[in-house]
């Protein structure tokens, strides 16, 4: 059955068609280039034509991405693309809308467009680059900076209180929330396929490394070496355990707080959690588990959208009222005839 | 002249006496519900006939405490057998519902109007509230007025006893018995407010019952008591024949954007967020979802003009709507909607400013804001209604032309258009003219600015159409292709088409209509709101057979192809403006042209006395 649905459908996609003619502009080393080659990657793959995508960014690194997309693209103002993706998207509900944008852009100055979109269960898929740092302003400290960071505008550390993208996702309401890396690639492509198919707005944390003004800020989570032991993958209805001997996990302590234990001595695998992304509250105490980091879907569940919400009050408005008729309209109310 | 009138059984005789013009202005407590009262008035004149204007004037407090000279809400109506231009100066007849009301409004009556009062509001505290140390009814100090003091109060409790009302809910009807008062003092029918209050009430009988009782206590008090001689009457105006309705500025322009994204064929989405006085436009559009409107009230104004941007981008006809201070926040989406070159209409509701400023007072100071408020050279098109019902014309062409030219067009109304109100002659939706709308489809020689060689407009592309994708965005385009672009030789040739796009708009204004003789010693230009000032005014001064003109305009930017020619047909250019001299400054550098300002900025329109004192002033100084 499946392989006739394949045979009627449009001639295939490949990463070709998405790639625009443009010269990539990011530099060298960057981990943009591996989140862009897996988007790249993972579109044609999802069976939808390309005129149906369209991405939309803000300003900085990460927000040139639409240009390298041979897609529908629109490269806004500093902060604002989740607004221009919320006026798309409900206007629009046919498309496939993409929000690239960066820690400044989306936590910074767009912060308040980026929690209502969320909260509101507007079906765009914001994808946050998450490098901890300004890159195209050349390198000030931003919302996610550790505190205590020395940048070109703190000499003497910052003071600044880092956001938790994941948490703040969480604490407004997002309906998918989840976390993966630059570099990992299959996760990454995983990680794309499911925000796709997420039936609502999504919210996607990568961890990104800036070579230049921030090399290394995830270092730990993505050195070979290290990483078995700092990542936790998360894996709906599989335990939460994590180590190269897989002989960490991380349980419900009697205190009602997270505990990162070993197995052995009396510590079982039952005793571990077995991840839950439908478990919001669970979710929330993930989002500050921060040794191991976990990456991973975080929470996924559905509320009507925005977009299908409004559509339905548009549609109730005209079987109530019927079709608007615009004579009708102007001579609503007291009207009078002057001969 | 006088005609003897109809009278019940058992009423005296009265006298009615005809009158052309009266001025009614009603005023009150903000919770006394005076705006409703002169809604009302408003309708049964607009149906006796009479042309009209209005003019609201309410606190920014939304319950400033009671009986207090923060808390008066008043609203002005000047109902005609002629030409109505204006709300009126000064009012012939006060209704003042307590010692605030009067004490704010009492220095503009006229000498020897009519002073309406309710006495219960009058007590010992109102009068302390509003610093009155004896009561004004009683210590002489009105003399100069006919002061009819009436018990409305009392009048309205006595009319509800057997209905089991609370105090508070049965004396919350007196504005009924006032306006019931004036229905019959200046013999309105009162069945469309009847109606009104079957229809508004209807949920609540009780409130049915009360109020219709309590309007009729008022009309039928009218016409028995001793205190009114005289009643009179103000014969229906020569008006165009038509249909007409009542209309605000903020409802026409609401009509305005609907009416065209209908006849353009395109869903409208508004993005707004809530500010005075621009709200009621969000609020109308709200109800017409059965024509597709798309409303989003966003979580502030700069998502407002995103969204409505987004929404262009997909192919909609992309609205937002505000005041000053919003639009000092959107400037910056409003420059990319420049760079991009997609449509989007921004409706600017004019207040007074600067910051938070007046924020239910009208003003019109946002002109500058509107040509040259953003970053860099960022032109174009800016438009102005200039009465209540214009704004439908102009928010309809506001909307032609940000399509015909892939252009984002600024609209200015302000707080005294947007909840004014006048007869409007309402058109047939087939009358209108056309609004073409051409979604490039053709992948066949596609560049995204490759632009149309008369308007300069570049294609609008719906995304999912295949092979037309493409990108754009706020970073300098290279001609044609669209692509990112430093090239010096470049910026300066798209910064030139940019200006000369919103330039050629220019071809599609009207030849400037001159009221008056096309030359002489005088020439009035206003824009916006004074239009009804100016154009009272100059009739005036014309009547004394001054040689005095006016041109009123509505496209601001660019600026009619023939006004050049028209100034300097005229000794002296004055230009009015409730600001400190914006468009006097752009007349000045456009044409080199010694114009001189006439500046109000109090939060009040301009009177016609103002108008004519310094029209006369310039003709003989």
């Amino acid at each position: 059955m499946s392989d006739t649905v394949v045979a009627t459908a449009a001639p295939k996609l490949t990463r070709k068609d998405f790639v625009t003619d443009q010269d990539v502009r990011w530099c060298p080393g960057c981990g943009d280039y591996s989140i862009l080659a897996q988007v790249q990657k993972v579109m044609p793959e999802l069976g939808l034509p390309r005129e149906k995508f369209v991405f939309i960014s803000g300003i900085g690194c990460s927000s040139r991405f639409p240009y390298y997309m041979n897609t529908y693209g629109f490269h806004s103002i500093h902060g604002r693309a989740p607004a221009l993706a919320t006026g798309l998207k409900v206007s629009r509900p046919d498309l496939s809308v993409w929000v690239v944008t960066g820690d400044g852009d989306g936590l910074s100055i767009g912060g308040n467009h980026l929690i209502h979109a969320l909260r509101r269960n507007v079906g765009i898929k914001i994808l946050l680059f998450n490098n901890r740092i300004y890159g195209l302003t050349k390198g000030q400290y931003s919302p996610t900076s550790e505190l205590g960071k020395t940048t070109k505008s703190t000499p003497l550390g910052s003071v600044d209180y880092p956001f938790n993208p994941i948490a703040v996702a969480m604490g407004v309401d997002a309906t998918f929330v989840a976390r993966t890396v630059d570099v990992e690639a299959k996760h990454l492509q995983d990680i794309l396929r499911k925000t796709y198919e997420h039936p609502g707005g999504a919210f996607i944390e990568i961890l990104q490394n800036c070579n230049i003004f921030n090399d290394g800020a995830w270092e730990p989570l993505t050195d070979k070496a290290s990483k078995a032991d700092t990542v936790l993958l998360l894996e709906h209805g599989k335990p939460l355990i994590f180590g190269k001997n897989r002989d960490k996990g991380v349980r419900l302590g009697s205190d009602g707080r997270l505990q990162v234990v070993s197995l052995g001595n009396g510590t079982q695998e039952k005793d571990i959690l077995v991840h839950d992304e439908t478990n919001r509250a669970f979710a929330y105490m993930l989002a500050h588990l921060e040794n191991p980091t976990p990456i991973g879907v975080f929470h996924a569940t559905t509320r009507p959208t925005y977009e299908d919400a409004m559509g339905r009050q548009l549609e109730a408005a005209r079987q109530r009222s019927g079709v608007g008729d615009v004579n009708a309209l102007f001579n609503r109310g007291e009207t009078w005839v002057v001969q | 002249m006088t005609v003897p009138a109809e009278t019940a059984e058992a009423a005296p005789v009265k006298r009615r006496e005809q009158r052309e013009s009266v001025v009614i202005r009603f005023a009150g407590d903000s919770g006394d519900g005076m705006q409703l009262t002169g809604m009302q008035f408003t309708t049964e004149s607009a149906l006796a006939g009479n042309d009209i204007g209005t003019l609201p004037d309410f606190p920014a407090e939304i319950r400033a405490p009671a009986g207090t000279l923060a808390g008066v809400s008043g609203f002005q109506l000047n109902f005609s057998s002629l030409e109505v231009y204006t709300p009126g100066d000064n009012p012939d007849v006060l209704v003042a519902m307590n010692p605030a009301a009067l004490r704010v409004n009492i220095w503009d009556l006229k000498p020897g109007g009519i002073l309406l009062a309710d006495q219960d509001g009058f007590d010992a505290g109102n009068l302390k509230k509003a610093g009155y140390a004896t009561n004004p009814l009683e210590d002489g100090s009105l003399s100069k007025y006919q002061v009819i003091v009436v018990d409305m109060t009392g009048m309205t409790l006595k009319v509800l006893e057997d209905l089991k009302l609370s105090n508070k809910v049965a004396s919350r009807c007196k504005n009924f018995f006032s306006l019931g008062l004036c229905s019959w003092l200046y013999a309105r029918p009162i069945e469309p407010t009847l109606k009104w209050i079957q229809d508004k009430f209807k949920k609540t009988p009780e409130l049915v019952e009360a109020n219709a009782r309590v309007l009729k206590a008022g009309y039928h008090y009218g016409e028995t008591t001793e205190l009114f001689a005289i009643q009179y009457e103000v014969k229906p105006a020569r008006i165009a024949p038509g249909t007409y309705r009542n209309v605000t500025g903020n409802s026409a322009l609401a009509l305005g954007l609907l009416a065209a994204a209908e006849k353009a064929g395109l869903p409208l989405f508004l993005g707004s967020y809530p500010i005075t006085p621009a709200s009621d436009i969000l609020h109308e559009l709200s109800m017409y979802k059965n024509f597709g409107v798309y409303t989003f009230q966003a979580e502030d104004e700069i998502a407002g003009v995103c969204s409505a941007l987004g929404a262009a981008f997909g192919g909609a006809i992309g609205v937002t709507t505000s005041s000053g201070p919003g639009i000092a926040l959107k400037q910056e989406a409003i420059n990319l909607a420049v760079m991009v070159e997609l449509p989007l209409i921004i409706c600017n509701i004019q207040r007074g400013g600067p910051s938070t400023g007046l924020p239910t007072k009208t003003e019109q100071a946002d002109l500058y804001q509107a040509i040259f408020g953003r970053n860099s050279d960022s032109p174009l098109p800016v438009l102005a209604a200039a009465t209540p019902s214009d704004c439908f014309a102009m928010a309809y062409d506001a909307v032609r032309i940000a399509i015909k030219y892939m252009t984002p067009v600024i609209l200015l109304s302000d707080g005294y258009l947007a909840n004014g109100a006048e007869p409007w002659n309402i058109p047939r939706f087939e009358e209108l003219s056309p609004i073409p709308v051409q979604f490039r489809t053709e992948t066949e020689g596609f560049f995204p600015y490759l632009r149309d060689p008369d308007t300069l407009a570049r294609p609008w592309v719906r995304p999912g159409t295949p092979g037309l994708e493409h990108r754009i965005g706020g970073i300098e385009k290279e001609d044609v292709t669209g692509h990112i672009s430093y090239a010096p030789a470049n910026h300066e040739l798209m910064t030139r088409a940019r200006a000369r796009k919103v330039a050629a708009v220019a071809q599609d204004i009207p030849p400037t209509a001159i009221r008056g003789d096309q030359a002489g010693d005088l020439l009035v230009v206003g824009w916006g709101s004074t239009y009804g000032a100016i154009a009272a005014a100059v009739d005036e001064v014309r009547a004394r057979g001054k040689k005095v003109s006016q041109v009123h305009l509505r496209y601001l930017n660019p600026l009619p192809p023939d006004l050049g020619g028209i100034l300097r047909r005229f000794k002296t250019v004055l230009v009015p403006e409730m600001n400190l001299g914006q468009l006097l400054t752009i007349l000045r550098a456009t044409y080199l042209v010694d114009a001189v300002g006439l500046n109000k900025i109090q939060g009040q329109p301009f009177k016609v006395s103002e108008m004519t004192g310094e029209i006369l002033r310039l003709l003989e100084g």
